[in-house]
């Protein structure tokens, strides 16, 4: 239960509503045990975007400047969705694969563990 | 004609009549209308004429210190700046300390001069009500200093400028004005327990250590003076937070859930904010005064131990994140630093790997961390930048929806995992950097759903320069945002190779050479 007291009623739209998105949805994306880049990045993009594009342009862009990136066995990588292990398919869309507004991708790569071994 | 002359009143006397005599009960209003917010925060108090002053100082006083202070303020500036004293640091490097510190601090005093005002203004008790007004004009000046320290090194440095336009919209300037947002909009004594208590007494010294002995040991007279000024400030400052929270706990047994919860809030959020304090100690001071690690050692765990220990009487526990600090001490910094680092494009002030010599300063410093998590890559960054292959993450980041932080931490007891939290509320999610800003979040989410998230609010279209023109067919929303910050690109990326490394060079070489 909420502990915020106030003198007068206290009822403000949260600043990241779907709705102020123009038809986009907020998506964070991490990739586990490469924290050489220091923080998930956050795209907006429309639900029915390709998961193929989230890999092929936007993980690409950013994760291939790691020496891991090269090496990644693709068949070998999970995924969460938050907490939830799930299998995205490529081919449809993000709202297809039950990816909705604010979600948090982690992408895990067994077996390659950053920067000589360090997490990084 | 015989005069009479009155004896001189003593100081104790004078104070009284200075300060409570002055005060008197409303009586055309009712109290509790001219001083509508000391209670609905829940806090109960029964008698103001408890509060013990902690220091008795009159306005007259006040002012005589006080102009003392800003005489010799200004005398060693004026002698610093004739001197060309900006010559006289040890490195160049040192610059962007000043860029960071003098470029994110100022607005804050001045946020904490507003804060203290209002309090003043809410306060029943003459004596909190004199001692919160001289704190707001001790912040005031502090603000104006430290502007005023500014212009002594942005004629010769780049990035300085724009502080006061980026101080709402540059993303790593979010968390120190989210902590202000939040303490300035809670009540009045949630505010003394936020800054009076958390900030200025359990946390203040971590935030002057880089400061002002960082000045000191690199060389720099005018900064460490105008700290020096405004420290003098905070033994006041200490001692009127810390009076608060005794006659809180003193005036009602039901103040104590409700002041523990804001000392446990409010020194989590201080510990996220001093992240990039910390850096500054073991990453940007050319000469090192001790490593972030050793200074939480001193001033959090054994002083802040030590306070607490003192409050337990009152039935005060220490803050609930006492231990995750302790941990995080050996991370935060290295973390903090790479999250800069790789941001080339989008910070005022310079970044680079440490020399050989400051990693292994690094190394012997933090033993159990240093080498095993953070060395490996800075050195693989360090052969990347040498090869002409710059780390540059041009992504945009995710952030804590509390504390604003970058979502950077690791999971507490896994150092190669990144923290994550999240809370669904009224359907939609929330994501934290860790336990407790998930906590601050669920108590009152209400507050916390409208942070302003300067990632999310570019991609809103909420972040465009002047003239950006939205119906364009080729609009992106947060695709200017070197525009919208005013971002001087003499001032970012890369230490070496910079303007600012070639003047101070030739300007020293000028100073010292035929």
């Amino acid at each position: 239960m909420t502990m915020l007291k106030t003198l007068a009623p206290y009822d403000f739209p949260s600043s990241d509503a779907v709705g102020n998105y123009q038809g986009r949805q907020l998506l964070y994306v991490n990739w586990e045990r490469h924290r050489m880049f220091s923080r998930p990045f956050v795209l907006a993009l429309p639900p029915e975007t390709p998961f193929a594009e989230i890999i092929d342009k936007h993980m690409t862009d950013c994760f291939s400047y790691h020496p891991d990136w090269a090496q990644i066995d693709w068949s070998a990588v999970k995924w969460l969705n938050g907490s939830r292990p799930f299998i995205p398919d490529r081919d449809k869309s993000l709202a297809d694969n039950g990816i909705g507004h604010k979600d948090l991708i982690r992408f895990i790569t067994p077996g390659l563990d950053g920067i000589a071994g360090s997490g990084y | 004609m015989d005069m009479k002359v009155s004896k001189k009143l003593g100081l104790k006397e004078r104070y009284t009549m200075m300060t409570r005599d002055l005060a008197w009960d409303t009586t055309f209003q009712p109290m509790d209308k001219v001083f509508p917010q000391v209670g609905y925060e829940g806090i109960k108090i029964h008698d103001w004429d408890q509060w013990e002053d902690p220091f008795r100082l009159t306005m007259d006083a006040y002012w005589k210190y006080q102009a003392e202070k800003e005489r010799k303020l200004y005398a060693i500036l004026d002698a610093f700046n004739q001197n060309n004293g900006h010559l006289s640091v040890t490195d160049a490097r040192y610059m962007n300390v000043l860029k960071l510190f003098l470029g994110s601090t100022p607005p804050l005093e001045l946020m904490a001069a507003r804060g203290f005002s209002m309090v003043a203004r809410q306060m029943v008790g003459a004596g909190p009500r004199v001692a919160c007004m001289m704190q707001s004009v001790d912040e005031y000046r502090h603000f104006q200093t430290q502007i005023h320290s500014i212009s002594n090194y942005n004629r010769f440095y780049n990035g300085m400028d724009e502080f006061a336009h980026q101080q709402s919209r540059m993303w790593y300037l979010a968390d120190g004005k989210s902590f202000f947002d939040d303490a300035i909009t809670a009540g009045p004594f949630e505010f003394m327990v936020a800054i009076g208590f958390a900030f200025e007494y359990v946390l203040t010294n971590i935030l002057f250590v880089p400061f002002i002995s960082g000045a000191a040991y690199n060389g720099d007279m005018a900064a460490m003076t105008v700290g020096f000024s405004a420290q003098s400030d905070e033994a006041r400052h200490m001692t009127l937070g810390l009076e608060c929270i005794k006659f809180m706990l003193e005036q009602d047994p039901d103040n104590l859930p409700i002041v523990q919860r804001w000392i446990d809030k409010w020194t989590w959020r201080g510990t996220r904010k001093l992240a990039s304090v910390g850096m500054m100690m073991d990453y940007m001071l050319p000469k090192r005064i001790m490593s972030f690690k050793e200074a939480w050692e001193i001033y959090f765990e054994q002083n802040g131990s030590a306070l607490f220990n003192d409050l337990a009487r009152y039935g005060v526990k220490v803050p609930k994140c006492f231990a995750q600090t302790i941990e995080e001490k050996e991370h935060i910094t290295h973390q903090s630093w790479i999250g800069f680092y790789m941001k080339p494009d989008a910070c005022p002030f310079h970044t680079w790997i440490p020399a050989p010599d400051e990693l292994d300063w690094l190394s012997e410093k933090y033993p159990n961390t240093f080498d095993k998590y953070y060395r490996p890559v800075l050195e693989h960054f360090d052969r990347q930048e040498k090869a002409g292959n710059r780390f540059n993450n041009k992504t945009q980041p995710m952030n804590c929806q509390v504390c604003v932080s970058t979502i950077k931490f690791n999971e507490p007891g896994d150092p190669m995992e990144m923290c994550f939290r999240e809370t669904v509320y009224k359907g939609e999610k929330f994501h934290f950097c860790s336990d407790h800003c998930k906590e601050i979040f669920e108590d009152e989410p209400e507050k916390y759903v409208q942070t302003f998230i300067s990632s999310h609010a570019a991609l809103q279209g909420k972040c465009e320069p002047d003239g950006t023109d939205v119906n364009a067919h080729d609009y992106r929303p947060g695709a200017r945002m070197h525009a919208y910050w005013r971002m001087d690109k003499r001032a970012a990326g890369d230490f070496n190779g910079s303007e600012d490394q070639k003047n101070f060079a030739q300007w020293r070489d000028q100073a010292t050479k035929n």
